[in-house]
């Protein structure tokens, strides 16, 4: 059996990169055979290269940093505002009543309406994509915030109650570890939204990072470093996935049954 | 609970928040917020006249267009690539990068490939909301039942009728997962692809209110953005409720028992 699963994981492993390799093939042959025009697609060994050089460079690594802070303090600022929000208000059935239509009415306005906003208020700045990612974000975390206080065992909450816990040996020890498993979905799922609105803001309103870098080359006819710049980010949403699906399982080890997703 | 109780709970903070922001820009002009009057008057005249027809309608039918192929799009690749474990190998990692570039920078790249015209806006919105959709099609297409598709099978629906009767409904409580995710970011996409090249729509319109600081006339687009996401979820939670009606049924008898 132990085998047999081993077998079947190397199979499907040369399975992967065999398609990993056709695809290449195919974008290697098609503007050489003239399918394409080399101006539009230039070939996949031309983008590795040029992506090869960019990693030797000091500038690219700089962009990279740029929307990697933005990313960060984007996310960590959103987890926090709504990690405490959503206590307070899971927590509260006066305060989750009243405060159902505004967050069902606020949640749906797509963040890159605030673009215009962004631009007016900060201009060029990293302020602007941090409004943008923290808006985004936000929702995502807070919504998973709150599906997790109200899924606290009512009896567990009553027996510790009992037992003389106060409010926040509660939220510590019976809470807590009832939300967590939903906080780190809406982390994972905030982190992906964080990367995508980080590289909007750059792209669109021009505030220094990839983004910013992707725009400048488009504008200057750069293609092989436009193409380059997209499969790096790429590659950094690679990362941040794994790295998010890495943690978590870390976080909830702990956790005695590997809780199936909620549907966001 | 009183109905009178529930209206309150249900009006009751949006009133205070828009008393407060209305009471905020009694005083001094400013220059930045408008007040909920002039907003309401300027959005009427903005978005009732002429711009409706040249610049909300466009908007509208290419995301229109975008999410109808997204999802066919997605469902039909998904039971394909969820019905062939070869096949499923063969993509996953490629899917799996694919997914994870920003959908954002693909603008620039169907600009260079396609030009600015709505094909481009089209392919845009397909090209990154289709993940959800696809994704969650091939996992709900894994997981059907081991029994009902041995039963099927036995029984001799093969082919059509089998994904029709059996991997379709099987799987729709994910694809309709999946299908909420892609409307809101084909939304966004929408905007992102309006506002770097077009010459027409929602997102274009308000970077140029942005631009020549008519300030209450882009507030006034951004509500329209607010309530364009709002009319899709309410749109895509009515469809769900239809769609899964039996499978909300089951999981309710389920709780019961």
């Amino acid at each position: 059996m132990n085998s047999r699963m081993r077998n079947t994981k190397v199979s499907n492993a040369i399975l992967g990169l065999t398609g990993i390799l056709l695809f290449l093939l195919a974008w290697e042959i098609a503007p050489r055979l003239g399918i394409v025009r080399e101006r539009f697609l230039p070939p996949a060994s031309e983008v590795l290269v040029t992506l090869f050089e960019y990693f030797g460079e000091g500038a690219f690594w700089k962009d990279v940093g740029e929307t990697m802070l933005a990313w960060a303090i984007g996310l960590t600022l959103s987890v926090v505002a709504a990690v405490v929000l959503g206590l307070i208000i899971g927590s509260s059935s006066f305060l989750s009543k009243s405060t159902y239509t505004t967050i069902e009415f606020l949640r749906p306005i797509p963040s890159v309406a605030l673009i215009p906003l962004a631009v007016l208020l900060f201009g060029v700045t990293i302020e602007s994509s941090l409004l943008l990612v923290i808006y985004a974000s936000f929702w995502q975390v807070l919504l998973q915030v709150l599906y997790g206080v109200a899924d606290v065992d009512p009896v567990a909450e009553n027996t510790a109650k009992s037992y003389g816990l106060g409010p926040f040996a509660r939220a510590r020890y019976v809470v807590w570890p009832t939300v967590l498993p939903y906080l780190m979905t809406g982390i994972r799922l905030a982190s992906a939204v964080a990367l995508i609105l980080a590289i909007t803001a750059e792209l669109i309103i021009g505030s220094p990072g990839l983004g910013y870098q992707i725009a400048l080359t488009r504008s200057g006819g750069a293609v092989p470093e436009m193409y380059a710049l997209i499969v790096a980010t790429g590659i950094i949403g690679i990362i941040i996935n794994f790295g998010m699906r890495f943690i978590e399982k870390r976080v909830l080890a702990w956790h005695s049954s590997v809780r199936s997703e909620v549907g966001a | 609970m009183s109905i009178l109780k529930r209206i309150a709970y249900f009006v009751g903070l949006p009133l205070l928040l828009i008393i407060m922001w209305w009471a905020l820009t009694l005083g001094e002009p400013n220059f930045y917020v408008p007040t909920p009057a002039q907003l309401i008057t300027t959005f009427w005249e903005v978005w009732a006249g002429e711009r409706f027809a040249t610049d909300f309608l466009p908007s509208i039918i290419r995301l229109f267009i975008g999410l109808i192929a997204t999802i066919t799009l997605g469902i039909v690749l998904g039971i394909l690539i969820g019905s062939f474990r070869w096949l499923r190998s063969l993509t996953e990692p490629l899917l799996e990068f694919f997914r994870a570039i920003p959908p954002p920078v693909l603008v620039p790249l169907f600009i260079l490939l396609i030009g600015i015209n709505d094909q481009m806006m089209i392919f845009v919105i397909i090209s990154g909301s289709i993940w959800p959709v696809l994704l969650n099609t091939v996992e709900g297409v894994r997981a059907v039942d081991e029994v009902l598709s041995d039963t099927s099978r036995t029984y001799g629906i093969h082919g059509f009728s089998r994904v029709r009767h059996l991997v379709l409904p099987a799987a729709s409580p994910q694809i309709m997962t999946g299908v909420r995710q892609s409307l809101s970011i084909g939304l966004i996409l929408m905007v992102i692809s309006e506002m770097f090249g077009a010459s027409s729509g929602i997102g274009y319109t308000i970077v140029l209110f942005q631009r020549g600081f008519a300030i209450p006339e882009m507030w006034s687009g951004i509500a329209v953005l607010g309530l364009i996401g709002i009319a899709l979820s309410l749109i895509s939670k009515a469809i769900e409720a239809r769609v899964l009606r039996w499978y909300h049924g089951v999981k309710e008898v389920q709780r019961d028992s």
